[in-house]
């Protein structure tokens, strides 16, 4: 492959990569996910690809919130990176919190609904939606700092 | 999180004035949904029409709020946006709920 200047038309292929940071808090996250979607305003985006970005990293950030630094009142320290590319956004969030339990990624099982009405779920949607929209999750203990990667498959050149 | 509440007929209608029902405000409202609802009509009918995003705290708390009314009672979603109509149907709780496109079909069909 030569390296061809790329053209205007791609779009994605064109857009730069960007970082948004926060220290863990519920009202943090809001304004992080606000912030990463005003990044993603070039990519035009349509409803269900926002809101896809936007429930995955929702999910993402408030399991980290409440996981990894379940004890430190706004003090953690979080990072987004994100990459749009020709098969989607690329995303890598880090903290350096509590690890994963054993090490590795929930299986994000569907909830049961067919149950009675006591035993209704309220809650472990977050893990399911993560791997039911997501691709190519990827988590990793490095050193003290947990890695997740991952592939939203938005703003993909028709 | 803001909601408000009106009792016509058989029915009361809690409508959430926030554009958001996340993990920042699932506990204020879950304690909203329990003062509105706590000894009132056993239909309720929760306006979503301007809540433009849940996450599955969110989703999480309506369905306490649900179990809170108890088995007894019904809560119908009314007015669900594009964004929130994903959440229920990927997680396939829009099977547990009566969900109405708009509150006036809501009252149509829930009411007298």
């Amino acid at each position: 492959m030569s390296r061809n200047v790329p053209s205007r038309s791609a779009g994605a292929q064109t857009f730069p990569s960007f970082e948004v940071s926060l220290l863990s808090s519920d009202l943090a996250v809001r304004d992080a996910l606000a912030r990463i979607l005003r990044e993603l305003d070039p990519l035009s985006l349509d409803i269900e690809e926002t809101g896809t970005v936007e429930l995955v990293l929702a999910e993402v950030l408030n399991n980290i919130v409440e996981h990894a630094y379940p004890t430190e009142a706004g003090g953690g320290q979080i990072r987004v990176f994100c990459q749009p590319a020709q098969d989607g956004l690329h995303v890598r969030i880090t903290d350096c919190g509590a690890a994963m339990p054993e090490g590795h990624l929930p299986l994000g099982r569907a909830v049961e609904v067919d149950v009675d009405f006591s035993e209704l779920p309220e809650g472990g949607f977050g893990w399911f939606l993560i791997q039911d929209l997501a691709k190519d999750v990827e988590y990793a203990r490095v050193g003290e700092q947990n890695r997740l990667s991952m592939r939203l498959p938005v703003g993909i050149p028709a | 999180m803001e909601i408000s509440a009106k009792t016509e007929e058989q029915l009361r209608i809690v409508s959430v004035q926030d554009a958001r029902i996340d993990a920042a405000c699932a506990i204020e409202f879950k304690d909203a949904m329990r003062s509105e609802t706590d000894g009132g009509p056993d239909v309720v009918v929760l306006d979503l029409s301007r809540v433009e995003f849940i996450d599955s705290s969110g989703l999480g708390a309506i369905v306490a709020a649900m179990k809170h009314m108890g088995a007894d009672r019904k809560l119908a979603l009314a007015g669900l946006t594009p964004k929130v109509e994903r959440v229920f149907q990927l997680t396939r709780m829009d099977s547990v709920f009566s969900v109405f496109p708009t509150l006036d079909g809501a009252l149509e069909e829930l009411g007298n």
